[in-house]
C-alpha cells in the first residue's frame, strides 16, 4: 500500500471526487504513489476511465489541498496498472451505498443483471434485490442506471471494472 | 526516424477514435431515448479520453510547442488518418449503431493485440482502453440484435445500414506504410491477420440478428492516407471552429 505519513494521508483524504463528494480519492484507490523530492510531493494518480472529466479537477484539488497547508505538490497521471473497482476500499464502498450508489459487485454479476438472468444488485432505497438494469451507461462514465421493481426508485450502480 | 513513425502510428490510432467520438458527440441531446443518448455520449467520452492518451504521447515525441490539443485541432484535412467508416454521417439510428458495431469489433481486436506491443506506452493505453471498449462492443452488439431481429421496419433499416456501411469496413485492415512498420517492429498488430477474426465475429452477431452481409461489395480505401470523403470537411469545420476562429483560446 501507500507509504505516506499520517499528515499527508489526512490531507489527501480531504480531497474527494467532485462527481461523488462522499467518496475520498483515497477510498477510491486512485492515488497510487506519493514521493517527496526536493521539497515537492509528487503524487501519482490514475484515472478511473480514460475520459473521466473529473481527473483534472481532482488534480487541481490535490494541489490546492497541499498549498493550503504550505506544502507543494505536483500531479503525475499514470495509466499503468489500469484502475479497477477492486481498489475501492471497504470504507469507500460503504460511503457509496450510503450516498445512494450501489457498490460494484463482480463482472459475472454485472453480466447476469444485464441479461436479466439474476437480480442481485440491491436497491439503495429499499434494499430489495428485485431490481433491473435500465441502461448500462448512466450519469457518469463509471455508473450504470438501475431501477427497483418494488419501490420503483431509480438508482445508480457503480459498474464493475476489472 | 523511429520516433517519427511512432508519432504517425499514434495518429492512426487516435484519429479513428476522435472522429467517431465527434460523430457521437453530435448526437448529444438527439438520441432516440434518454438512456441511449447518454450511452452514446458516454462512449464518445471514453473515445476522447483514449485519444488524449495517444496524443499526449504523440506530443511528447513531437516536442516543441506541440500539445494534445494542437495535434487534435490544428491539422489539415489530408493530415488526418481516420478511416472512411468513422466519418460516415448519423443518417439514422440504424446507421449509428451499425457504424459503431463495425468499429467496436475492430477496436476490441486491435486493443487486445496492442496490449502485447513492444511499446510500453501503448500497452498501458490499451490495457486501460480495452475495459471500456468491451462495454462498447456489448452495447452495439445488443442493439444490432435487438433491431435486426426486431420489427419488419427495424430489420429493413438495419439491413440497409449494413449494406451501406460494409464497404468501408475492410479499410480498417488495409495497412498503410506506417501500420506495416508497426507490425514488423512489434509495435502494433499485423492487421491482415486480424481480418478473419473480424469477419467471423461480425457474421456471428449479424446471424443472430437475422441480418446478412452484402454479397458483392466494392470496398472503399483511401481515407487513411488522407483522401477523405466530403463528410470530413464538414466534421472539421465543426470540430476546429473555436481554434481556427480564436487561435490559442483556452477553455
Amino acid at each position: 500500500m501507500l507509504e505516506i505519513s499520517e499528515e499527508i494521508e489526512e490531507l489527501l483524504r480531504s480531497v474527494s471526487d467532485p462527481e461523488i463528494p462522499v467518496l475520498s480519492i483515497m477510498d477510491m484507490g486512485i492515488v497510487r504513489k506519493v514521493d517527496f523530492v526536493d521539497g515537492t510531493y509528487k503524487v501519482d494518480i490514475t484515472p478511473t476511465y480514460s475520459g473521466c472529466p473529473a481527473m483534472d479537477t481532482i488534480g487541481d484539488d490535490i494541489v490546492s489541498a497541499f498549498n493550503n497547508n504550505n506544502l507543494h505538490a505536483k500531479i503525475n497521471l499514470v495509466l499503468a496498472p489500469a484502475w479497477t473497482t477492486d481498489w475501492i476500499t471497504e470504507r469507500g464502498r460503504k460511503a457509496l451505498e450510503d450516498y445512494g450508489i450501489a457498490a460494484p459487485r463482480s463482472a459475472e454479476v454485472d453480466k447476469a443483471a444485464l441479461l436479466g438472468e439474476a437480480n442481485t444488485i440491491k436497491c439503495t432505497n429499499c434494499g430489495s434485490v428485485n431490481t433491473k438494469m435500465v441502461s448500462r451507461f448512466g450519469s457518469t462514465a463509471c455508473k450504470a442506471l438501475f431501477q427497483c421493481n418494488d419501490c420503483h426508485e431509480p438508482f445508480d450502480y457503480f459498474k464493475c471494472l476489472k | 526516424m523511429l520516433q517519427e513513425k511512432l508519432y504517425e502510428y499514434l495518429l492512426h490510432l487516435g484519429d479513428n477514435s476522435m472522429i467517431l467520438g465527434q460523430r457521437l458527440g453530435e448526437l448529444c441531446g438527439h438520441g432516440p431515448e434518454l438512456e441511449t443518448d447518454i450511452a452514446l455520449t458516454n462512449i464518445s467520452l471514453d473515445l476522447f479520453g483514449q485519444v488524449r492518451n495517444y496524443f499526449q504521447a504523440a506530443a511528447q515525441i513531437k516536442g516543441g510547442d506541440a500539445t494534445e490539443d494542437t495535434i487534435a485541432m490544428l491539422r489539415y484535412e489530408h493530415e488526418y488518418k481516420n478511416v472512411y467508416l468513422v466519418e460516415q454521417p448519423n443518417d439514422d439510428f440504424a446507421h449509428v449503431i451499425v457504424r459503431q458495431f463495425f468499429f467496436d469489433v475492430y477496436h476490441q481486436l486491435l486493443l487486445n493485440e496492442l496490449i502485447k506491443s513492444k511499446n510500453e506506452t501503448l500497452v498501458a493505453i490499451a490495457k486501460k482502453s480495452i475495459k471500456e471498449v468491451d462495454y462498447h462492443v456489448d452495447f452495439s452488439s445488443t442493439w444490432v440484435k435487438r433491431l435486426g431481429d426486431g420489427t419488419e421496419v427495424s430489420h429493413e433499416k438495419m439491413q440497409t445500414a449494413v449494406n451501406t456501411l460494409w464497404r468501408y469496413s475492410m479499410e480498417l485492415f488495409n495497412a498503410t506504410e506506417v501500420e506495416q512498420w508497426a507490425a514488423e517492429s512489434g509495435v502494433g498488430p499485423d492487421l491482415d491477420a486480424l481480418k478473419p477474426f473480424y469477419i467471423s465475429r461480425v457474421e456471428e452477431v449479424l446471424h443472430e440478428a437475422t441480418l446478412t452481409l452484402p454479397e458483392e461489395t466494392v470496398f472503399q480505401y483511401g481515407a487513411k492516407t488522407g483522401r477523405h470523403s466530403e463528410n470530413m470537411g464538414y466534421i472539421l469545420v465543426d470540430f476546429q471552429y473555436m481554434q481556427r476562429a480564436y487561435p490559442n483560446m483556452k477553455w
